[in-house]
């Protein structure tokens, strides 16, 4: 599905990809993770397209496609969905009015017309009974004032009701108490299907209780310096980060 | 001749053409007398630094309109908020319209102004009010030398007039360029309550200046509402002159949606005699190509324990200029006011101005004064999610200015015209997003 070739990328002149490859089947997740300053959210915003970024060399491909020029608008059209680490406040534009457009110029995008309002309103309604988010909630002004907790709730509804093939939770857990983080867990996994992906980044391997990935990269400098199973999350959780270091000799 | 010199050998043969009665005859004798000691303001004056009138006074106007002009309510109905029921006082190029009308004298008066600085049952409240809240720089007082028609309202006490009343000024273009000086007088009684929606429209090219008077007393616990819709032709331009005298415990509010015209002035005053007052103004600017906007605002707090609440917000494109000027008195004896302030500004041109000065002039020592502005343009954070959201940039920027104007609109109390404005505001950011706000 996603398809990363030796991608370079900076901001402001200061290269922080170094030279990424990864490669993501549909039905697969991926954890990437690794020490701060490492390039994992960098790489998250690169692949959904936000401007400030300089992709200096390399590709993405998203089913067999380069969208390594696209808007971030035409890429959300492709398919590719960012959960973003700091969800930006929009006071004066409810979540409600914020999805209906979402929804509506994807669609116009695919040459589809507007969704009709009663099954907008349903498919509202069940995603977010699946996210447990009370209804009044949907009429505020976009995550001005939520919790983090409702913040990062807010996004996988999001996540839902946008149905992305590639989908990247970008440090879903941080912020998150134990209930929250359960139930957006159980929202991404319930969402989770044989045609769709997902890479989730973290530093803490928290999240992978409730997210099981098949497989765990370890970013360090700008690039993906070791993979592996599940179980590779878990040995940095007991060893930290320092002895990838050594391995690579950074 | 320049248009200061026809204005004042005008003015005889105005005074000709209607009923000179001794009382608004003197009035109207000392303001043009005013007039031509003042003048038209120029860029010397303070309060006109950043709005330059030279331009639009080069224009050859006709002073009055030479003949009565009709207009078809098919052909201007999409000019009125016509889904509600509603008073009308309708004037085509400054002469009253009975044909769109629908006026009052069923407990009150909804009529014109003509008829009340001449019919003797209106003697006591013309003496009372008439020219009492205008201030006499040379604008107002070549309005007040010229006045003779307009809307003339009169709630009396504990009152609720239960339709909201549209004033509209129509411009027909039959005359190349055509100056018009409306004066209105507004008198609200105590306890009682009204809505006004006013608008100037121009139906063609030719420019059309307007120099307006509005005077409005809100007494004793009296409420008023009042709209003014600014979204006129490109070569149409507007100096609004309003006074709002208001009474122990009236709670005045005056929204200003200034979204067309070639050069519009929104010069509004308002002043505080009694305890307990609150005043509202509320403006959404939206303009672009080489319009000119300038809201000077003044709030007099006189009395202890009033508030006053101004919020407008700005969103200038291509080379379009705005200005704010708000100035707040606090008197001496003015403890307890609460008075807020806030202008904010998105630039979407490199090209575009704002020029946004507060004026804080307090005296008193226990009151509550913040004022703020700021000029920015959008978001880039706020853009990036949008659009990773899938809404494009042309969308999203619509969206986000949605966004930035709302606030100003949750306080219009008339759903139809809210709904109005919301679509007014989407055909000038010229895009077709599907939600409400």
């Amino acid at each position: 599905m996603l398809k990363i070739k030796d991608l370079h990328a900076s901001v402001d002149d200061k290269t922080i990809l170094r030279g990424i490859n990864l490669e993501v089947k549909a039905g697969e997740v991926h954890a990437i993770m690794g020490p701060n300053g490492s390039g994992k959210s960098t790489l998250a915003s690169v692949i959904a397209g936000k401007e400030e970024y300089e992709v200096d060399k390399g590709h993405i491909i998203l089913e067999g496609e380069d969208i390594g020029e696209l808007e971030a608008d035409e890429r959300a059209h492709k398919g590719i969905f960012l959960s973003f680490q700091y969800p930006v406040e929009i006071p004066g534009v409810s979540v409600t009015n914020f999805m209906k457009t979402a929804i509506n110029e994807t669609r116009k995008a695919r040459g589809l017309a507007d969704m009709p309002a009663n099954e907008m309103l349903k498919l509202i309604r069940e995603k977010s009974e699946l996210l447990e988010i009370d209804r009044k909630f949907l009429s505020r002004s976009l995550n001005e004032g939520f919790s983090g907790g409702e913040k990062k709730r807010n996004e996988i509804f999001q996540m839902a009701m946008l149905e992305p093939k590639l989908a990247i939770l970008d440090e879903t857990d941080s912020g998150l108490d134990i209930d929250a983080l359960r139930i957006v867990a159980n929202g991404v996994n319930k969402l989770k299907s044989k045609d769709n992906a997902t890479i989730v980044i973290t530093h803490y391997q928290r999240l992978l209780d409730y997210i099981v990935p098949d497989f765990v990269h370890v970013i360090h400098n700008g690039r993906i310096v070791k993979s592996g199973g599940k179980e590779l999350a878990h040995e940095l959780e007991e060893k930290g980060y320092d002895w990838i270091k050594e391995e690579v000799g950074a | 001749m320049e248009l200061k010199e026809k204005l004042l050998s005008s003015f005889l043969a105005f005074e000709n053409q209607v009923d000179v009665d001794t009382y608004v005859h003197d009035i109207r004798s000392k303001a043009i007398k005013t007039f031509e000691t003042k003048g038209f303001p120029n860029k010397k004056d303070e309060a006109w630094k950043y709005t330059s009138l030279n331009k639009i006074l080069k224009e050859d106007y006709s002073v009055f309109s030479k003949e009565e002009n009709a207009l078809e309510y098919s052909d201007v109905k999409k000019y009125f908020i016509h889904d509600i029921d509603s008073y009308k006082i309708i004037f085509i190029d400054g002469k009253y319209s009975s044909h769109l009308s629908d006026t009052t004298h069923d407990g009150m008066d909804v009529c014109l102004m003509s008829a009340a600085l001449t019919k003797p049952k209106y003697r006591l409240i013309i003496e009372n009010y008439f020219n009492k809240a205008a201030k006499d720089d040379g604008l107002s007082a070549l309005n007040t030398a010229f006045s003779q028609e307009g809307a003339y309202i009169n709630i009396p006490k504990n009152k609720i007039a239960e339709k909201p009343i549209q004033i509209i000024h129509f411009s027909t273009g039959k005359e190349s360029a055509l100056m018009l000086q409306p004066r209105n007088l507004i008198v609200v009684g105590e306890n009682s309550h009204v809505q006004i929606i006013e608008r100037h429209q121009s139906l063609t090219s030719n420019p059309v200046l307007t120099n307006s008077v509005t005077e409005i007393f809100a007494n004793k616990r009296a409420i008023v509402d009042y709209y003014k819709v600014q979204n006129d032709d490109q070569n149409a331009s507007l100096i609004d002159n309003t006074y709002i005298n208001q009474k122990q415990q009236s709670h005045v509010s005056v929204h200003t949606f200034s979204f067309g015209g070639k050069l519009t002035r929104n010069n509004l005053n308002f002043f505080q005699n009694g305890e307990h007052i609150d005043s509202t103004l509320k403006g959404i600017t939206i303009i672009g190509d080489k319009q000119h906007v300038d809201h000077n605002t003044l709030v007099h707090h006189i009395e202890p324990n009033c508030e006053s609440h101004q919020d407008y917000k700005g969103i200038f494109g291509d080379n379009s200029v705005g200005v704010f000027n708000g100035k707040v008195v606090v008197e001496k004896e003015a403890q307890k006011t609460n008075a807020f302030q806030a202008n904010n500004n998105i630039l979407v041109s490199d090209k575009a101005s704002i020029n946004t000065k507060p004026q804080l002039e307090i005296f008193a020592d226990d009151v509550k004064c913040s004022h703020g502005c700021t000029i920015g343009q959008l978001d880039e954070s706020a853009m990036f999610y949008l659009r990773s959201r899938g809404i494009p940039e042309k969308e999203a920027k619509a969206l986000l200015m949605y966004a930035f104007a709302n606030n100003v609109l949750e306080s219009v109390k008339i759903p139809e015209l809210k709904k109005r404005i919301n679509k007014l505001i989407a055909n000038k950011l010229a895009v077709n997003i599907g939600f409400d706000l």
